[in-house]
């Protein structure tokens, strides 16, 4: 008889389910995996190299593309490691308004990490209504940064400015008219918070519609049930945080063990995993959906009682205001230097995680006291996660690589910076 | 105009046998292809209705020439070759695909004895033709010298032979009660005082539904559509496949499609036979419209089968055939002799 020989196949970077430049080399027998070989590095653009070039407050931006679909979150560590060095205090509503914008920010990528999950296994009607849910969030990224995705909104001190008190509305068009405009209007008659009020009472009920299509399938259930199981010990092993370690069933959360912003001030739960397979991450995220929408209803309670300033009145970090510049000569002069050369940060070194949507997501910060930092280090966790795939899909049949790419929720904007 | 007349009868009075048979051969075909590009048509609208989008709605009255467009499109379009693809089985490809799905269509009768082929031994021939198609799928994926499509022609190959083998035990069913293998008698034993629950679905219940379910596999439609598995292996066996014979591919698939969804009724809900009794006039009556209502019915079940599920892995398909679907029918066509061995389902009125 002849001797059957395994074959290597390419998985990407051109594929459907790559999620972005995901280029794997799979050693197959039949359908069976027998050795994947993650290839990275397609989308690399070199952002520590070029935050090393650039004063401080024009990187803020690069972070916003390195996880391209939880911008706020990364923005979070960025100026929370330049505050660090710094030593200034932040007030107390932008800190309310980052742990909020933190919060949007999950479900921003729980969206779309169900909806490409579900699309990947071939639940197509998932993505769709996810991305419907989205759009409100975007807007509501809009309305306060300007900008639907990269929003460069946090700032050392800070946010840039505080939330808008008047929620942008579609005006009448060719396309939307009628009955249309008004379902696209009801929620945005109020401020930007009434608007996000009015989402968060909505979410739950949106949660549901996926959890109907998803949760107790059969087919979803077959899918992912078993499939690409993480030991806790595995999982600490491999440095994995946020849902991959949760869904394995370990208690560890930043937000809860180390918590930064008002995190400690709010109340919720972590959802844990039992079985650590693809079926426990699934139900870990959506319950952190959940848990996400009970933090932001607490932060817009708070911020509708406690208006106040949401920079710090520190002109050698934060810009005057504009009325001030004009009669002020001091205040001119800290504009012209801020926004010419930046500010110097001490010497020194650290470093500052946020629980991101998808893990533990780190800057350390090394600065020689000039206005460029001396060398910057992204701490992604999809980066981390990815290291795990050989290992974890050995004996997997080819569908399940693509489920378990879903699971890692791996973006590459992070992964090659 | 008048030389276009004269023209169409120089040729139907030079050459009748020709003439004949092209009529012959494009009156079926032509309503089945407009059938084709209105429920393509309709399977992305309600797919869009489904995923609160709106579909195809820029090209004609509500999107209704996009399917026309598409198709205009893929011809033109250039045919690409796959470097070191055996060229003449990857053309060949796709037209032992169409072939068989086009000519199972000659049995299929839309009124007692109306079909265009009244064979008594219809039942087999559109097996046969049904298991015909899977060759050209084989072919495409070997032809194409493309990891992605070998795979996709393994599964394909591994489902459709698995998926037949319950298909044949539920038509065993179907046979025993009709004692016919002619479509039309297939209909009229449904026939009966007993309006809808003479039909067989009733006594072949679990039958009705694995045949229906071993159709959408068979058609590799979603949630079986691992043959294509669009976020695994691409489109699977004809992921190398542009232009015309991509087309034809396409044709076939939502051929076979609406043959299921004839095939369904005919078999088990009384084809043209009205749900209600004789006496509510014109909607006790029999009719073609009751078919195209029926099949109708299934093909938009296809469509909403696609909006809705996961896809199963490969193996799990297996499993469901030859674990779940066939020790089943095995069973019913046991229970199915008795039921007529005792006489407690009858055929005809």
């Amino acid at each position: 008889m002849q001797e059957i020989r395994s074959y290597t196949m390419n998985f990407g970077p051109q594929h459907p389910a790559a999620h972005g430049v995901l280029r794997l080399v799979l050693e197959m027998e039949g359908e069976t995996v027998l050795r994947v070989d993650p290839h990275i590095g397609l989308l690399h653009r070199a952002t520590e190299k070029l935050a090393e070039s650039k004063p401080f407050n024009q990187s803020i931006g690069y972070m916003d593309r390195l996880d391209y679909v939880s911008m706020m979150c990364n923005e979070h560590a960025y100026v929370r490691a330049i505050e660090n060095l710094l030593g200034v205090e932040v007030p107390e509503r932008a800190q309310w308004i980052r742990t909020m914008f933190d919060e949007i920010t999950r479900i921003l990528n729980h969206l779309m990490w169900i909806g490409s999950n579900g699309l990947d296994l071939g639940a197509m009607a998932v993505f769709l209504y996810a991305f419907r849910e989205r759009e409100e969030l975007m807007d509501v990224y809009e309305a306060v940064s300007g900008a639907r995705m990269h929003a460069t909104y946090y700032r050392p001190g800070g946010v840039y400015r505080d939330l808008p008190e008047q929620m942008s509305r579609y005006s009448e068009s060719r396309w939307h008219k009628g009955k249309d405009l008004e379902r696209l209007n009801r929620w945005r008659g109020g401020s930007m918070l009434d608007f996000l009020d009015a989402f968060t009472e909505d979410f739950p009920r949106r949660i549901d519609e996926y959890e109907e299509l998803l949760t107790t399938n059969r087919i979803w259930k077959q899918r992912t049930v078993d499939i690409g199981v993480v030991s806790p010990e595995d999982a600490l092993a491999w440095g994995m945080s946020g849902p991959m370690l949760r869904g394995s069933g370990v208690e560890w959360d930043l937000r809860k063990k180390q918590p930064y912003a008002k995190y400690a001030e709010v109340d919720f739960d972590i959802p844990v995993g039992v079985n650590g397979d693809c079926y426990d991450r699934y139900l870990v995220r959506v319950e952190e959906m959940r848990q996400s929408n009970r933090i932001i209803k607490q932060c817009i309670a708070w911020l509708r009682a406690n208006p106040g300033p949401v920079m710090v009145r520190n002109f050698k970090v934060a810009p005057p205001s504009r009325v001030e510049m004009k009669d002020d000569m001091e205040a001119l002069i800290h504009h012209f230097k801020l926004f010419t050369e930046g500010y110097c940060v001490p010497a020194g070194e650290t470093y500052a995680a946020v629980e991101a949507p998808k893990g533990e997501f780190g800057i350390y910060l090394v600065s020689d006291g000039a206005n460029k930092p001396f060398r910057l280090k992204c701490r992604a966790p999809s980066f981390v996660h990815l290291s795990s795939m050989d290992s974890i899909i050995r004996g997997h049949m080819l569908p399940d690589v693509v489920a378990m790419i879903g699971t890692y929720d791996v973006v590459f904007g992070e992964v090659d910076r | 105009m008048n030389w276009i007349i004269a023209a169409f009868d120089w040729f139907t009075t030079t050459f009748p046998t020709l003439t004949m048979a092209l009529g012959l051969f494009l009156f079926p075909l032509l309503p089945l292809i407009i059938a084709v590009a209105m429920y393509v048509w309709w399977e992305r609208k309600v797919i869009g209705w489904m995923h609160v989008r709106m579909g195809p709605n820029k090209v004609g009255p509500f999107g209704l020439a996009q399917t026309f467009a598409d198709v205009f499109k893929l011809l033109l379009k250039e045919v690409i070759y796959p470097a070191n693809a055996s060229k003449k089985l990857f053309l060949l490809a796709p037209l032992w695909a169409l072939i068989p799905s086009f000519a199972a269509w000659a049995v299929i009768p839309i009124g007692s004895h109306q079909a265009w082929a009244d064979a008594n031994a219809g039942l087999l021939f559109l097996l046969a033709m049904t298991s015909m198609g899977v060759y050209g799928i084989i072919l495409a994926g070997w032809a194409s010298n493309s990891r992605y499509a070998m795979l996709g022609a393994m599964r394909a190959a591994a489902q459709t032979i698995s998926y037949e083998i319950a298909m044949g035990f539920s038509l065993v069913g179907v046979l025993i009660l009709a004692g016919s293998l002619n479509l039309s008698e297939i209909v009229n034993a449904q026939a009966g005082s007993k309006g809808l629950f003479e039909w067989f679905w009733f006594p072949l219940l679990p039958m009705f539904v694995i045949y229906f379910v071993s159709g959408v596999a068979e058609t590799n439609r979603a949630p079986f559509d691992v043959a294509e598995g669009e976020s695994e292996i691409v489109a699977g066996f004809h992921v190398e496949y542009s232009g015309a014979p991509f087309a034809v591919f396409f044709l076939t698939e939502y051929a076979n499609m609406i043959l299921i969804s004839f095939l369904a009724p005919i078999l088990f809900l009384g084809g043209w036979l009205s749900p209600f009794p004789a006496s509510w006039g014109v909607l006790g009556a029999p009719g073609w419209w009751w078919l195209a209502a029926k099949a109708f019915f299934f093909a938009t079940a296809y469509v909403w089968f696609r909006a809705t599920f996961p896809r199963y892995r490969y193996d799990q398909i297996m499993r469901l055939g030859w674990k779940v679907f066939i020790p089943i029918t095995i069973v019913w066509v046991f229970v199915a002799g008795c039921l007529k061995y005792f006489g407690w389902v009858t055929a005809g009125a």
